[in-house]
């Protein structure tokens, strides 16, 4: 047992100094200090603002990489989950303008709309595969540039509050807010600072967490999942429908991808209305998280953690002259990092195990039961 | 045999002297290794003499493919040497193998079907081309060495028997003296074996030694001037067989006696289990399914006996339910299962052990408890409700390992790290214990040695006489003669003969799956 915790640390820590000495050298032959970088980035987290930006920028990073670990657990590719929670989150921004309702309702509305929205678009791709076997990357891919499309053709003609300098949808009543942890942490005796807010979707990412977690690694579906993203053809002669498996697992991501827009739409006082300033490719992170996070809830929980660790540690470079594009480098050398060490450390373990296999199966023949 | 082709085998006979070191194609002293889900090689010690066919028999898992592999330069020992032609070698890679003059035909040909034989044999070499010059080499290798091989044929329209040859003609061409043959017979019915004896006897009569690895102890005998017998990676003995029985041979092999599949009372009831009517599935040109019809009785177990290729594949899958039928009905356990999937049969009781075990039998990267819901991912004890229940899970597998002589560190180990006879006694025990009625079994003793092959044969007797109906597809005709209550033969997608178990040889079964009989022998 102790041995396979040290098996799942080995990998992480790897990448972990893979990433810390690409990002060095980078710096170091762009004439700057390594050390000082990192000390500044480790020191300007320190504070609670700071604390809570990165909490905050992770949620949605979280959700989005959940979304794209699930298709990655049955072997689909679901890049579209981008053009899902985009086009969802507009229609729901726009709908839930639009109605009155008790606040928990509200929320719920504005979230199974959003939802409903993701899984119809993503219904799209699915459908194509398993009837015409169409290829799920491109066709998510060329979706991805039609849903910017129609957002940006239903936000400008049918959405758009006509008063407003810049293209928006009418902003949400309170009703649709999602409040901050704030009075939550206060019950703790914790105070953070002025404008300082925890966004309260937060709770609807570790439910997500959960949730992912039940349905793949305890449900009889995850199996059937697993099975098919592990080997098609083993899952289909033990009773899974591939087809079917592709339909529901495409569904299933769309329906996460359509909870990615609801913590800055719902949670962030900043936003509270669809405008050109919504993030945008989130899912393409989320992407990226899947892979460091292996796919895991608790792994790409972490993996958010530190992609928003990196985004919101750098911003206080530029301050001191450092470029922050350093994030950037820093990002793309975890993924590399990851993806490389997780397999070098999977082959050597795999001769391990093999080997005391082996020893075992060449222990003297056991009396062959009757 | 042409003048100059005697004086270039006098040649060589006459070369330098043949001392007792010079008479020596490869030595192994001490070879060691350890590779993954394989049992070890421990203190491996083997002479091989030159012209001579040099038979490995072993259990399979007691190391005879790593050992080859070693040689063939694909894996490198952990300790030991390896001499060839009295030079100490370390191969790198295949391609040093066969600069030694090593060279390997594996059990399963890789050959371009599209392609013409001379195509096949030039296909991946370095350098320039010379068709004209190539062919005539083709011609001449088949002709010295009594191959009989056609240079401009296409390999489509060849037999098992010739692809063989053309694979020999491959090794050959690229300059091997000593050709390593994994298992050659198992693709073969038992006039072909006769062939490629005879093609191995004229091989080393022109100078070529041959090392021919087998578990088929009557062809080793018949065929191999000497025998080494590996039992767990070690070399127990290198004999004569002259000097040994087939019984003492398979003594050394096991250390015990030597099982048979036969099975002494019957069973057989009249309630039908599986009922294939006039089954047709569409092939690449003609059917791979020609209006096939088989029943399978409670306590009956129905062999299906053929070259490999045949339409068993489709078989398996109109019965599973992952090959779509074109006409025709399936039936199982009185339920019209035609347009049904596969779910829905398992959940109706039918068990499946599959062809490949690797192909779509396991989830190799997942630990043993996992692979034991595999299939049964709807049935007690794997799931309470809608969810997994781990501990049933666990539970049934801890008897699997424990009931099926599963050797494994543990049920958390990934399927991967078994060896793959574990691997087959695991998927057995799996399919055996979640109790089905109708079982459909491909190869089910493949890879497993001769102990544990008992044992599972056991385990499906003891299971017919309860009442289960077996469909038994499998190469190995002892099993299909021993085990089967009726057998049936398949050619080109069609059952072509009905032949009673008790009264047929394994040389008539030969002619009947070759199609040089036909017919009905009660």
């Amino acid at each position: 047992m102790r041995r396979r915790i040290l098996w799942g640390l080995a990998a992480p820590a790897s990448a972990l100094v893979f990433t810390v000495v690409v990002a060095s050298i980078a710096l170091w032959v762009s004439g700057n200090s390594p050390a000082t970088t990192f000390r500044l980035m480790w020191t300007s987290s320190d504070s609670a603002r700071n604390v809570v930006a990165i909490l905050n920028r992770s949620i949605a990073y979280y959700i989005a990489g959940l979304a794209v670990a699930l298709g990655f657990k049955m072997g689909l590719f679901n890049i579209g989950a981008d053009g899902q929670y985009r086009l969802g989150i507009v229609i729901a921004a726009a709908a839930g303008a639009e109605m009155s309702l008790p606040a928990v309702f509200h929320v719920a509305a504005i979230m199974i709309v959003a939802v409903a929205v993701a899984m119809a678009w993503a219904a799209i791709p699915a459908l194509l595969k398993v009837t015409r076997g169409v290829n799920e990357v491109i066709s998510t891919i060329m979706l991805n540039a039609v849903a910017t499309g129609i957002s940006a053709y239903l936000l400008s003609n049918y959405f758009r509050v006509q008063a407003a300098q810049i293209t928006q949808t009418k902003p949400l009543s309170r009703s649709a807010w999602i409040p901050p942890l704030n009075r939550f942490i206060r019950l703790f005796g914790y105070h953070f600072p002025k404008n300082v807010y925890l966004n309260g979707f937060l709770v609807g990412a570790i439910a997500a967490g959960a949730i992912y977690y039940l349905l793949v690694y305890r449900s009889r579906f995850g199996f059937d999942l697993r099975a098919s993203g592990i080997n098609p053809f083993a899952a289909r002669s033990s009773g899974v429908s591939p087809r079917a498996m592709v339909v529901k697992t495409m569904l299933i991501s769309g329906a996460f991808a359509g909870l990615i827009g609801i913590a800055p739409l719902l949670g962030d006082i900043q936003y509270h209305q669809y405008s050109d300033t919504f993030p945008t490719g989130l899912a393409f992170t989320g992407i990226a998280l899947a892979l460091i996070g292996r796919n895991h809830p608790v792994g790409v929980g972490l993996a958010a953690l530190l992609w928003s660790f990196l985004e919101v540690s750098t911003q206080v470079l530029s301050l001191n002259n450092i470029p922050q594009e350093i994030s950037q480098i820093l990002q793309g050398a975890m993924v590399v990092g990851v993806v490389v060490s997780y397999e070098v450390v999977r082959r050597r373990q795999l001769v391990a195990v093999a080997k005391e296999a082996s020893q075992r199966a060449s222990a003297p023949a056991a009396v062959v039961p009757a | 045999m042409t003048d100059s082709e005697r004086a270039a085998g006098s040649e060589r006979a006459s070369g330098p002297s043949a001392s007792d070191a010079d008479d020596i194609a490869i030595e192994l002293r001490g070879i060691v290794k350890r590779f993954p889900g394989v049992v070890a090689n421990d203190d491996i010690e083997l002479i091989v003499r030159r012209r001579h066919i040099h038979a490995i028999v072993g259990e399979n898992g007691a190391g005879k493919s790593t050992l080859m592999k070693i040689l063939y330069g694909s894996l490198k020992p952990d300790e030991g040497t390896i001499i060839v032609d009295g030079t100490q070698r370390s191969f790198n890679s295949p391609r040093d193998a066969i600069a030694a003059g090593i060279g390997m035909v594996f059990q399963h040909f890789m050959l371009a079907d599209n392609l013409a034989v001379w195509e096949n044999v030039v296909l991946g070499l370095p350098g320039r081309l010379d068709i004209g010059r190539s062919k005539a080499r083709i011609e001449e290798l088949s002709a010295r060495y009594g191959l009989d091989v056609d240079p401009d044929a296409l390999i489509a329209d060849l037999g098992v028997g010739q692809r063989q040859r053309v694979e020999i003609l491959k090794v050959l061409y690229r300059g091997a003296r000593i050709l390593i043959l994994d298992e050659p017979t198992a693709v073969l019915v038992p006039q072909e074996v006769d062939e490629l004896f005879d093609s191995l006897r004229e091989l080393t009569r022109e100078g070529v030694t041959v090392l021919f690895i087998s578990h088929k102890l009557d062809e080793v005998l018949a065929v191999a001037d000497e025998i080494t017998v590996i039992r767990a990676g070690r070399t127990i003995a290198q004999v004569k067989p002259a000097d040994v029985t087939a019984r003492q041979l398979a003594e050394l092999m096991v250390g015990s006696e030597l099982p048979t599949p036969a099975t002494s009372e019957k069973t057989v009831t009249d309630v039908v289990e599986l009922d294939l009517a006039n089954v047709t599935v569409a092939g690449a040109g003609r059917n791979a399914l020609e209006s096939v019809s088989i029943r399978v009785r409670r306590g009956e177990v129905v062999g299906i006996a053929g070259v490999e290729g045949n339409g068993q594949t489709e078989l398996i899958g109109v019965v599973l339910g992952t090959v779509p039928t074109t006409g025709g009905s399936v039936v199982i356990n009185g339920h019209d299962m035609t347009h049904v999937g596969t779910r829905a049969r398992r959940e109706r009781g039918l068990g499946y052990i599959p062809e490949d075990r690797q192909y779509d039998g396991l989830l190799l990267t997942q630990p043993l408890w996992e692979n034991e819901i595999l299939g049964h991912q709807t049935q007690s004890p794997n799931v309470r409700g809608p969810w997994i229940d781990r501990r049933g899970a666990r539970k049934r597998t801890a008897q699997i390992v424990h009931d099926y002589d599963v050797r494994t560190p543990s049920i958390d180990v990934e399927a991967h790290a078994l060896s793959g006879g574990n691997q087959q006694k695991f998927i057995v025990g799996r399919e055996m214990l979640a109790e089905p009625q109708l079982l459909l079994a491909a190869h089910p003793t493949r890879g497993i040695d001769v102990g544990a092959q008992a044992a599972v044969w056991d385990h499906i007797k003891e299971a017919r006489r309860r009442g289960l109906g077996v469909l038994l597809v499998s190469a190995d005709l002892e099993e299909l003669i021993g085990l089967s209550d009726t057998l049936l033969v398949i050619l080109r997608g069609e059952i072509v003969a009905r032949l009673d178990p008790a009264k047929v040889t394994p040389t008539d079964l030969g002619s009947y799956m070759t199609g040089a009989r036909a017919g009905t022998a009660a």
